[in-house]
C-alpha cells in the first residue's frame, strides 16, 4: 500500500478527560475510597482485563478492542505537568513543553509531508476554527464547519459569473508588494480557501454510505472526514474537537454523555471505513490536555495530570500500552497520577510508524516508541 | 465626497469604540468634533437599547433567553440597532476575558444578564467589576466556586480570576491560588435545594430553568487567616480583589487587553510572558491612568481614544475584526433586521462558523484573535456573509446604499466612480492600490463610462448590487 492513502485522524477531547473514569481501575481499593461522589462500580464498568474496564458508555469502542483494533496508552503525560487547560494544550499542541513554540506538530507535519504546498487539503480541520497543532506558518490548512455549504461567493449562482468574480478575489488575496502581517494572513488563507472549496464541494457531493450517523457534532465531523476521505483527494491529517471534558461538577452526567456520544461516533465511523474497505488505512488517535484529580471534589474533579490516549484502526496492534499508574499515595504527584510514558513517544511513533514521515525534525528530540502499528 | 482627514479619523474612531458608521452618521460627527464626541460616546448614560419586552414581542424565542443562541442573537440584535453601540462593545471586551460559556450553564438567562451587567459596571471601577464577576450567578456556576467549600476548596475560580481575569501567569504563587480560593469560599448560588429537585426531573438542566442568583454563605467561609501575595488578615473574597487590584501586573494586563481590543492587536495573552508589547509606552501610559484614576475603566478609555498612539494613521486598521464585529458592523450597514425573527438567529448562528459563538467561548481563556481568526476555513465564511449582506439588495440599508450611488454618479461618467462612491458609503474605507484597481477594473466590466447626463438614469440598483459583492469580499473588508 502506498504512503499516501494512509491517514491519521486525531480527536480531541477538550476540557481535561477523567482518565480514571475512563480506563477505570475499578478493583483498586484507592480508587474506590477517592472516588466516593463518583465511583463507576464493577457492575457498571465494562471490563477488559479483571482490573481495568472501560467506562459503561464506551460499548463501542469495546467492540473495536475485542477486534483487536484499539491501543489504550495509560499514564500518558510529559514531566511538569502544567494544570491550565491553555498552557498543556498549547504543550500537546506544540509538542514542546518548556517554552511557547510558534506552530503546531501536525502543521509542522503538514511541511514534511508537502514542502511545496503541492496540496491545499493535506491537512483539513472538521470544526469551528483551527486548533493550534495544526498552525505552522505558510502551511496551507482547511477548515471545515460544514462540508454541505463550503465554497467562496456561493450566493452568485451563476457559475460563469462567479468564476469571473473569484477571478478578481484571486487577485485582491494574491502576492502583491507591501503586506502588513495581516494582509500577509488574509492573502495567504483566501488564496488556499479558493483552491480547496473547490476540491471538497466535489468530495461532499461523491459520498454515499449505508451508514447512518447520529446527529450531533462529533458524529457530523466523523461523517463529514469518511466523505472527504473516500474522495481521495490526498488528506493525509483530519482534526475534530470533542468536549468539554472539563467535569468540575457534575461529572458522572456530563462524561456519561460525552463518551457516549464520542464511541457511538466512532463505531458509525469505523463501520463506514469498513464497508467501503478503508479501515486499514486510517489510524484515529483520541487525546486530551491533561487527566484529572485522582481524589473527586464531592461533584466532579479537579485539573490534575496523567492521562490517557487512545490509538484506533484496523493497522493497530491492540492492548495496553504505557503502564497503568499506581494510585498509592508515595507514587502520586500532588494528588495525581504520574506520567510514565511522555506523549511524544505516541507522536513519534505515529509519524514514524504510520505516517512514514522522520519525527526528528518535527518533534526535535528522539523518543522511544511504541509497537502501536503492525497488522498492516 | 473627498475624503478629508477628520472623517478618516472619525471612521477609524467608530470602527473600533463601535461596530462602524455610516458616512451620513460620519459627517454629522465630524461636525460634533473629535474630543466631543470620544465624551459623548464615554459618558453616555447606559441604557435599554430595545427592552426584552418588545424583543419577546416579536421573537419569543430570544425573549424566554434559555436556549443555547438564542440570548446570542438577542444580544447581536442589541449591537445592530443601539444608539449606544460602545456600550455593546465594551461588553463583547468584556466577555472576551471573563469568557463564561452555555456549555456547562445550560442556562442562557444567566449569561444574558451577565453581559448586561458588562454593560453597567464595564465602564467603572476594575475593583468593582471584579467583585461583580465574582458574585455572577454564571461564573459561579462556569468556574465552580458553588462546589468551593471551607475545609474543601475547588480553586477553579481562585487560579482563573488571577490567571486570567487580572494578573495573569507568573505573579503569583500556587499558594496564592489557594489562599484566594479560601477567601471566595462562601460565594455561591441561591435555592440550591430548589433547583437540585428540579434536576432530578429534569436532568438537562442540572441547575433547573429558572435564572440562579448570588448568596452568600457565612457559614461555608473560610474565616481563618489567610496569606495572599504577601499579605495576612482574615480575607474575604472583597479583599482580595482589592489586592489583586493594586498590583502593577494587574494595571498592565488590562492595559495591554485594551491596546489589543481598541489600539492594536496584541498576541494572544498566552504569549504575553514572552512577547513585549507593541507599544510598551502605550501600555505604561495606560497603566499609569489605570493608578491615577483609582481603576477606572472609563478614565483609561478616554485617554486611549484621545491619544496620538490611538489616533496615529500607524494602527488604523491594524486589527482583524472579530467574527462578531464583522457580523455587526455589516449588519449595522444593511439595516436587514428591523425587528428580531427566525432569520436574525440564523445570522447570529454564522459567527459561529467563523470561530466565535457567544457565549460559547472555547474555554474560559476566550477567544484568540488577531491573525488566529484567520484560517482558510473561517475565511470562506466570513467573505461569503460579507459579501452576499453587502450585496444584497433586499436589505433596506443596501437599497438605500446603492441609490445613494446612484445619485452621486455624474456625467461625465467613469466605472471608478461607483468604486469610490461605494467605497465611501460604507463608512469612508480606506483600500490598497491594489484592492482599488481589481474593484474599479470589475465595475468597467460591469458599467460603460456615460458622457450624457440623461443616460446616467440607466444605471440600475442591480447593477451597483454586483459591485458591492465583490467589494463585500476585499481583504480590507475583514479589518477594523
Amino acid at each position: 500500500m502506498p504512503d499516501n492513502n494512509k491517514s491519521l485522524v486525531v480527536v480531541q477531547l477538550s476540557g481535561g478527560n477523567d482518565a480514571m473514569n475512563t480506563v477505570v481501575p475499578y478493583t483498586d481499593g484507592i480508587y474506590h475510597d477517592s472516588r466516593a461522589a463518583i465511583r463507576l462500580t464493577e457492575e457498571q464498568v465494562i471490563d477488559v482485563n479483571g482490573s481495568l474496564g472501560l467506562h459503561p458508555a464506551m460499548g463501542s469502542v469495546k467492540k473495536l478492542w475485542d477486534q483487536g483494533n484499539v491501543a489504550i496508552i495509560n499514564g500518558i503525560g510529559y514531566p511538569t505537568p502544567n494544570r491550565s487547560h491553555f498552557r498543556s494544550m498549547d504543550i500537546w499542541h506544540t509538542a514542546v513543553s518548556d517554552s511557547i513554540a510558534p506552530d503546531g506538530w501536525l502543521g509542522r507535519t503538514i511541511r514534511e509531508m508537502d514542502p511545496n504546498h503541492e496540496n491545499v487539503l493535506t491537512g483539513v480541520n472538521f470544526g469551528l476554527g483551527l486548533p493550534r497543532s495544526l498552525h505552522c506558518k505558510e502551511v496551507p490548512v482547511a477548515s471545515v464547519g460544514n462540508l454541505d455549504t463550503y465554497g467562496l461567493m456561493t450566493d452568485i449562482k451563476d457559475t460563469q459569473n462567479r468564476d469571473y468574480a473569484l477571478s478578481f478575489f484571486s487577485r485582491m488575496y494574491g502576492p502583491n508588494s507591501g503586506r502588513d502581517a495581516i494582509m500577509e494572513a488574509l492573502g495567504q488563507n483566501g488564496i488556499n480557501a479558493m483552491i480547496g472549496a473547490d476540491i471538497l464541494r466535489g468530495a461532499n457531493d461523491s459520498y454515499a454510505s449505508s451508514v447512518e450517523y447520529a446527529d450531533n457534532p462529533i458524529s457530523n465531523n466523523l461523517r463529514d472526514i469518511a466523505k472527504v476521505m473516500f474522495a481521495d483527494i490526498g488528506t493525509r491529517i483530519y482534526y475534530a474537537q470533542h468536549g468539554s471534558f472539563d467535569t468540575h461538577a457534575g461529572e458522572l452526567m456530563n462524561h456519561e454523555k460525552l463518551w457516549s456520544d464520542l464511541s457511538v461516533a466512532l463505531g458509525d465511523f469505523f463501520d463506514d471505513l469498513k464497508a467501503h474497505g478503508r479501515d486499514k488505512d486510517v489510524t484515529v488517535l483520541l487525546f486530551s490536555e491533561f487527566g484529572r484529580r485522582i481524589e473527586d471534589n464531592g461533584s466532579g474533579t479537579d485539573h490534575g495530570s496523567g492521562g490517557v490516549a487512545f490509538v484506533m484502526g484496523g493497522s493497530v496492534n491492540g492492548g495496553f500500552f504505557g503502564e497503568q499508574p499506581s494510585l498509592e499515595i508515595p507514587e502520586q504527584v500532588e494528588g495525581d497520577m504520574r506520567f510514565n510514558n511522555d506523549f511524544r513517544s505516541t507522536y513519534a511513533t505515529l509519524l514514524d510508524q504510520w505516517l512514514n514521515v522522520d519525527p526528528y525534525p518535527i518533534l526535535g528530540d528522539h523518543y522511544e516508541q511504541h509497537e502501536l502499528i503492525g497488522k498492516v | 465626497m473627498a475624503n478629508n482627514n477628520d472623517t478618516l479619523l472619525m471612521a477609524h474612531l467608530m470602527r473600533r469604540a463601535g461596530f462602524g458608521a455610516s458616512r451620513i452618521e460620519l459627517d454629522a460627527l465630524v461636525e460634533q468634533g473629535y474630543d466631543e464626541t470620544v465624551d459623548h460616546i464615554i459618558d453616555a448614560k447606559p441604557e435599554i437599547p430595545v427592552s426584552d419586552y418588545m424583543i419577546r414581542r416579536y421573537q419569543p424565542d430570544h425573549g424566554s433567553l434559555m436556549g443555547s443562541t438564542t440570548n446570542g442573537s438577542n444580544w447581536l440584535y442589541r449591537m445592530i440597532w443601539s444608539d449606544v453601540a460602545f456600550q455593546e462593545k465594551i461588553a463583547l471586551f468584556w466577555h472576551g476575558i471573563f469568557a463564561t460559556g452555555y456549555s456547562k450553564l445550560a442556562n442562557g438567562k444567566v449569561l444574558h444578564d451577565q453581559i448586561k451587567m458588562f454593560s453597567k459596571h464595564g465602564l467603572g471601577s476594575f475593583e468593582n467589576l471584579l467583585v461583580e464577576i465574582s458574585r455572577d450567578p454564571a461564573m459561579i456556576v462556569w468556574l465552580d466556586n458553588c462546589e468551593s467549600h471551607k475545609g474543601a476548596i475547588n480553586e477553579n475560580y481562585g487560579r482563573e480570576l488571577l490567571e486570567l481575569f487580572s494578573m495573569g501567569t507568573g505573579n503569583y504563587t500556587e499558594q496564592d491560588i489557594k489562599e484566594a480560593s479560601r477567601a471566595f469560599t462562601g460565594w455561591t448560588i441561591a435555592n440550591t435545594e430548589y433547583m437540585t429537585l428540579k434536576s432530578q426531573r429534569d436532568s438537562i438542566w442540572p441547575y433547573g430553568r429558572l435564572s440562579f442568583h448570588f448568596e452568600y454563605d457565612p457559614d461555608d467561609h473560610d474565616d481563618d487567616e489567610k496569606t495572599f501575595l504577601g499579605r495576612t488578615g482574615k480575607f474575604n473574597g472583597e479583599d482580595i480583589v482589592k489586592i489583586i487590584c493594586e498590583q502593577k501586573a494587574t494595571a498592565n494586563f488590562i492595559s495591554r487587553h485594551m491596546y489589543s481590543f481598541f489600539v492594536a492587536d496584541e498576541p494572544p495573552v498566552p504569549e504575553w510572558p514572552y512577547k513585549e508589547p507593541n507599544d510598551s509606552a502605550a501600555i505604561d501610559a495606560l497603566s499609569s491612568v489605570y493608578f491615577d484614576s483609582g481603576f477606572d475603566i472609563k478614565e483609561m478609555l478616554r485617554f486611549l481614544f484621545k491619544s496620538e498612539f490611538f489616533k496615529s494613521e500607524k494602527v488604523w486598521n491594524k486589527r482583524v475584526k472579530s467574527p462578531v464585529e464583522l457580523v455587526a458592523g455589516a449588519l449595522r450597514l444593511t439595516k436587514e433586521f428591523d425587528r428580531p425573527s427566525r432569520e436574525e438567529y440564523f445570522t447570529c448562528l454564522r459567527t459561529s462558523y467563523m470561530g466565535q459563538w457567544l457565549m460559547h467561548p472555547p474555554s474560559v481563556e476566550g477567544w484568540h484573535w488577531g491573525t488566529e481568526w484567520l484560517d482558510s476555513g473561517t475565511l470562506v465564511e466570513r467573505v461569503n456573509f460579507s459579501s452576499s449582506s453587502l450585496g444584497n439588495l433586499k436589505s433596506a440599508g443596501v437599497k438605500n446604499i446603492a441609490e445613494n450611488i446612484r445619485k452621486s454618479i455624474k456625467a461625465p461618467f467613469k466605472p471608478e466612480q461607483v468604486i469610490d462612491l461605494a467605497l465611501d458609503q460604507l463608512g469612508a474605507l480606506i483600500v490598497s492600490d491594489n484592492t482599488r484597481s481589481n474593484l474599479v477594473e470589475y465595475a468597467e466590466s460591469n458599467f460603460k463610462s456615460i458622457d450624457d447626463d440623461s443616460k446616467i438614469a440607466d444605471i440600475s440598483n442591480e447593477d451597483v448590487g454586483e459591485v458591492l459583492k465583490l467589494v463585500g469580499a476585499m481583504p480590507e473588508f475583514q479589518r477594523a
